[in-house]
């Protein structure tokens, strides 16, 4: 089974394939086609030949280019990358160059991966399809006229037309694994601490984390492996340094002992083809010499009350730097509170003052400990519940999403229709956990279906393990 | 009429003198050119996050062990949303419930002022308001440096149980002589490494229910404006309360010129900062082995100070407690004193808290910035013990040399100071005014006591004029008694 | 809300966002009703403590870089309109 990244690598390491060849196609891909798409909101077309230019002088003196040598990436616009410009889709940074880079951009460029560019997001990455992003939409490379989920769905969607072999998004509630799943391709939210988040633009710190998108597992194990790792510059990423995936990969399911989440799997808003797919993904694992059952976890009903607190209030303090004083955009005024608030209004997007009232809220005085404080104890029964399900399981199953893409526009008109998307990705973030998405097949219409593979905080190796025989099963 | 007694809590701010800010690794520096020790997680740039010093969790341990602070098992950082231009995140990450060090005890001339907390958090930048004569009202429009942004501090929370504003001054004095003493900080009030707020309020004496609503006094920028704040605002509260009229609680702003405190703009609304625990720092949780190491290293403190230098240099407790209060000056003191080579230690304290001290008030330097060095002080002690100098003759020497970069030495030779102590040149000098002044010899003579001392007395300054004051006092007069007798 | 916030809202924003913001508290009302007093908080899913680090200079930003972001800047410093309030 192929796995176009690794592949790749090996074919330039080898000088078999050349980095600058490999650029320029995909360059004149991204011409040819994202403006139907939109996936990008940057191209870093100068900036890519030179790095690819480089990766080839490595080879051509026999060095070592590096574990993603040649590899085209794409990084979701809430990543640092200095003197580039950096938006998170909103106006309120329209043109701001960062002067620093995001510690996982450093690594992917130290492997010898090549940026091919940002790519497009639901502004400050809240949203559910990308729509919320201040330059448009971005479509789906199944069917343009679809979402291709968010908020990572401009590299989610990147990836799925093959401008990038890899990209990078952020997963705060879903928003890797579930355009992932809109998309047809993988998308990893590792466990929470194990990926530095220096330098992504923050949107709920607690629940943020880094993790890859590609089209198959080995790849987003590739990637996964270079980005992971102990960060100085963040309090909040493991010490200890991770173990290699990609050794682990095909190790098989012989024995390992899968559930399936009721609560999340059995709902009504899950359409029958996605919980289908999750079934017969299931009868393969059983197929494979796993164990499969029904498992109950219920505080999971919380999770999304839970993170619609616990989300908007971190959100509403990380966004209070958005002031207009010292880069960004400025709506000037007579006095400083004044340019504060016109320069916010101005410049954030509908969904972000949604949030950033309703996280203000959460934790004003008199209602913190009833809703933030609430919140955050749910959270611990979330990770009770799941603890306890995995003394008996080694990883869980449900949706990814509850649906497939969904036309644009169909559910802006009601923000918690939107907020819906999310309810089978968020309980791992609140407990800190790892989760993926895999394909599995196409729905109605052929549109890309998703299955969610669920592991405890640290339980990458066995996530990745099951991911992999889905992977070489999928329809 | 009635009495009232006033109530006061102390809130202290006092910046640590790491290496580094309290988050990153930009120097932590006072007078630096403006925006250039920052980065960005002090500049609170999008994707920044911030890291724990770990010498800011030591100096914590420091102050924990000299104050007898509880430090409670763990302590978490959280953050106080508002906005304002000098906040580069508009939070500031502070601790709220679980602050590093609760329970702590200072005490001040021997009454025991218990101490909330202490906490960490991280200071602001700095404004400059342009156009309004440096103030913020009336001004224009204002510039922001973010060097002081993320600089650490330690906030000390006082209970309510200073009575009064020379107790709070003496709380102030001998916390900011700990503070010093341990290394934490260099207390300078005038750089602002070291702030004090004063909580005020008054109830009638012998009223034991509730506290008088109190009020927040800020902008003292020395301890003798602490004092004469919290006076003026005790004044004003009871001459409020005695017409009638209620205290309002506010934060007031103490105005040095013109000796009263002012309200500040009513703000639209009460600041709900809410707190909220810092999501990207973890818990701090002092070991035992961090504590013991701190323990181990203790320094010594004012108190034990003060008894020392009554015992080993046998100075009055009222000139130990000045050296120890007035920040440098024992250190200086004791510098001079390890170079020493004729005079004893006290003779250079009582040099230290007489003229020395004296020109630190007037000049409002520092004991270490001083152009005397303390070998210098030691030389002049020298100067005077082996009779080169008589002691009003060093008192002009150390004038000048506390002003100029010259040595003591130094300026006795371009002035031609030196005490001149050869008999045979005073026995001339003797010699030449009783030639010069007969008569006077004569009334002398033949006066009763009163005239004869008042004859002595002139023959004395002329003798001492003619030695342009450098004559050997003790000498001149045994030669003149001799010449008289 | 809007002030603490420093959002200036038009008074139609205003009027849809109390009304979407109901609707979003009302469901998460369910969370409030809950009797959870015996359950701690979780601040951090990571059970780490003490993350330290030493107190060693690192290089600084250059002020040049830092400023050419900036809206609008004189004599090396942020420059913003007056401001009305001390904190």
């Amino acid at each position: 089974m192929s796995a176009p990244a690794t592949d790749l690598v090996a074919s330039v390491r080898s000088g078999t394939e050349r980095a600058r060849d490999v650029v320029e196609a995909r360059l004149a891909d991204i011409e040819a086609r994202d403006p139907e798409l939109h996936a990008f909101l940057l191209v870093l077309a100068d900036d890519a030949r030179v790095a690819a230019d480089a990766v080839d002088a490595a080879v051509a003196v026999g060095d070592d280019p590096g574990p993603l040598a040649g590899v085209p990436v794409v990084l979701k616009d809430n990543l640092c990358v200095r003197g580039t410009p950096t938006t998170c889709g909103s106006r309120i940074l329209d043109g701001w160059r960062p002067p620093y880079t995001a510690t996982v951009v450093d690594r992917i460029k130290q492997a010898g991966g090549i940026v091919l560019g940002k790519t497009n997001l639901d502004e400050f990455a809240m949203g559910s399809s990308t729509e919320n992003s201040a330059f448009g939409p971005t479509r789906n490379p199944h069917d343009p006229s679809r979402v291709p989920g968010g908020s990572s769905g401009g590299s989610a969607a990147a990836v799925a037309a093959g401008f990038g072999l890899l990209g990078l998004g952020s997963d705060t509630g879903g928003s890797i694994r579930q355009p992932a799943a809109l998309c047809g391709v993988v998308g990893v939210k590792p466990t929470y601490g194990m990926v530095s988040r220096y330098g992504l633009v923050a949107f709920a710190s607690s629940l943020d984390q880094i993790g890859p998108f590609a089209t198959t597992v080995e790849d987003a194990a590739r990637l996964l492996d270079v980005i992971a790792g102990p960060d100085p510059f963040d309090s909040t990423c493991i010490a200890d340094a991770p173990p290699m995936l990609e050794p682990m990969l095909r190790d098989g399911v012989a024995g390992l002992r899968i559930g399936i989440v009721e609560e999340l799997t059995d709902v009504d808003g899950v359409q029958p083809e996605v919980r289908a797919a999750v079934e017969a993904a299931a009868a393969a694992l059983e197929a494979a010499g796993a164990s499969v059952e029904r498992v109950s976890v219920p505080s999971t009903v919380y999770g999304l009350s839970a993170y619609y607190l616990i989300a908007p209030a971190e959100a509403s303090s990380n966004l209070a730097r958005y002031d207009g004083v010292r880069y960004g955009l400025r709506v000037d005024a007579e006095d400083v509170a004044t340019m504060n608030a016109a320069t916010r209004a101005a410049g954030f997007g509908t969904e972000v003052k949604r949030r950033i009232m309703l996280g203000t809220y959460a934790l004003s005085a008199g209602y913190y400990d009833a809703y933030y404080g609430q919140a955050q104890r749910i959270r611990t029964l979330i990770i009770r519940d799941l603890a306890r399900v995995y003394e008996s399981r080694d990883v869980l199953l449900s949706p990814t999403s509850p649906t497939v893409a969904f036309e644009v526009g169909a559910k802006t008109a009601d923000p918690l229709s939107m907020y819906l998307s999310d309810v089978c990705t968020i309980p791992t973030n609140l407990a800190g956990h790892a989760a993926m998405s895999v394909p599995w097949g196409t729905g109605a219409a052929s549109l890309p279906v998703g299955v969610q593979v669920l592991a405890p905080a640290l339980g990458e190796a066995v996530m990745f393990r099951v991911a992999q025989a889905l992977e070489e099963a999928a329809p | 009429m009635t009495e009232y007694r006033p109530t006061i809590g102390l809130e202290v701010h006092c910046e640590l003198s790491t290496a580094t800010k309290l988050f990153c690794g930009c120097p932590n520096e006072f007078g630096a050119e403006p925006n250039t020790n920052i980065c960005p997680v002090c500049l609170g740039l999008p994707g920044s996050l911030p890291v724990l010093n770990a010498t800011a969790v030591e100096f914590a341990l420091r102050l924990a062990e000299a104050l007898s602070f509880t430090v409670p098992e763990r302590s978490i950082f959280a953050r106080k949303n508002y906005f304002y231009p000098d906040m580069p995140k508009d939070y500031q990450v502070s601790q709220y419930e679980a602050p590093i060090l609760t329970d702590g005890v200072l005490d001040v001339g021997g009454t025991t002022i218990r101490i909330e907390r202490a906490h960490l958090e991280e200071d602001t930048g700095k404004s400059q308001h342009i156009g309004g004569g440096g103030r913020i009202h009336g001004a224009d429009h204002s510039l922001i440096d973010y060097n002081r942004a993320g600089v650490p501090l330690m906030e000390i929370v006082s209970r309510p149980d200073i009575t009064s504003a020379e107790q709070a001054r003496g709380y102030a004095t001998e916390l900011r002589a700990v503070l010093l003493a341990i290394g934490v900080s260099d207390v300078k009030m005038e750089e602002g490494s070291m702030r004090v707020d004063a909580n005020v309020s008054v109830r009638p004496v012998g009223d034991t229910g509730e506290l008088g609503t109190k009020v927040e006094v800020k902008n003292m920028n020395s301890i003798r404006s602490l004092g004469r704040a919290i006076d003026h605002e005790i004044e004003r509260q009871v001459a409020a309360l005695e017409s009638s009229e209620r205290i309002v609680q506010e934060t007031r702003h103490w105005d040095e010129a013109d000796g009263t405190t002012h309200g500040m703009r009513n703000k639209e609304g009460s600041s709900d900062y809410r707190y909220f625990p810092e999501p990207d720092l973890l818990p701090v949780a002092p070991t035992e082995e961090q504590r013991a190491q701190v323990r181990d290293s203790r320094p010594e403190l004012p108190a034990a100070k003060r008894a020392r230098l009554v015992a080993e240099w046998g100075l009055a407790e009222h000139d130990a407690r000045v050296l120890v209060d007035v920040p440098y000056l024992a250190d200086y003191a004791q510098a001079a004193v390890a170079t020493l080579s004729g005079g004893t230690p006290k003779d250079v304290a009582n040099w230290c808290t007489g003229e020395v001290l004296a020109y630190l008030n007037e000049s409002g330097l520092s004991p270490e910035v001083l152009p005397l060095a303390p070998d210098g002080l030691a030389e002049l002690v020298g100067l005077v013990a082996d009779g080169t100098l008589s002691r009003s003759l060093a008192k002009d020497v150390l004038d000048e040399a506390l002003r100029e970069p010259k040595r003591p030495k130094q300026i006795i030779e371009e002035r031609g100071l030196a005490q001149v102590s050869d008999e045979g040149e005073l026995a001339a000098v003797i010699d030449a005014v009783i030639d010069a002044n007969a008569d006077t010899v004569e009334s002398y003579r033949s006066g009763d006591d009163k005239a004869r001392k008042k004859k002595r007395g002139f023959l004395m300054g002329e003798a001492m004029k003619a030695t342009k004051g450098q004559g050997n006092p003790q000498l001149l007069n045994r030669l003149l008694d001799d010449r008289l007798a | 809300m809007a002030r603490l916030a420093r959002l200036a809202l038009t008074p139609e924003e205003v009027e849809r966002l109390t009304g979407e913001l109901g609707v979003i508290l009302d469901h998460a009302g369910d969370v409030s009703a809950l009797d959870l007093g015996d359950v701690e908080p979780t601040a951090h899913p990571l059970p780490l403590v003490n993350v330290l680090r030493a107190d060693e200079v690192r290089p600084t930003l250059d002020r040049d870089e830092v400023l050419a972001a900036a809206p609008d800047a004189e004599d090396g410093r942020f420059r913003v309109p007056r401001i009305l309030d001390a904190p």
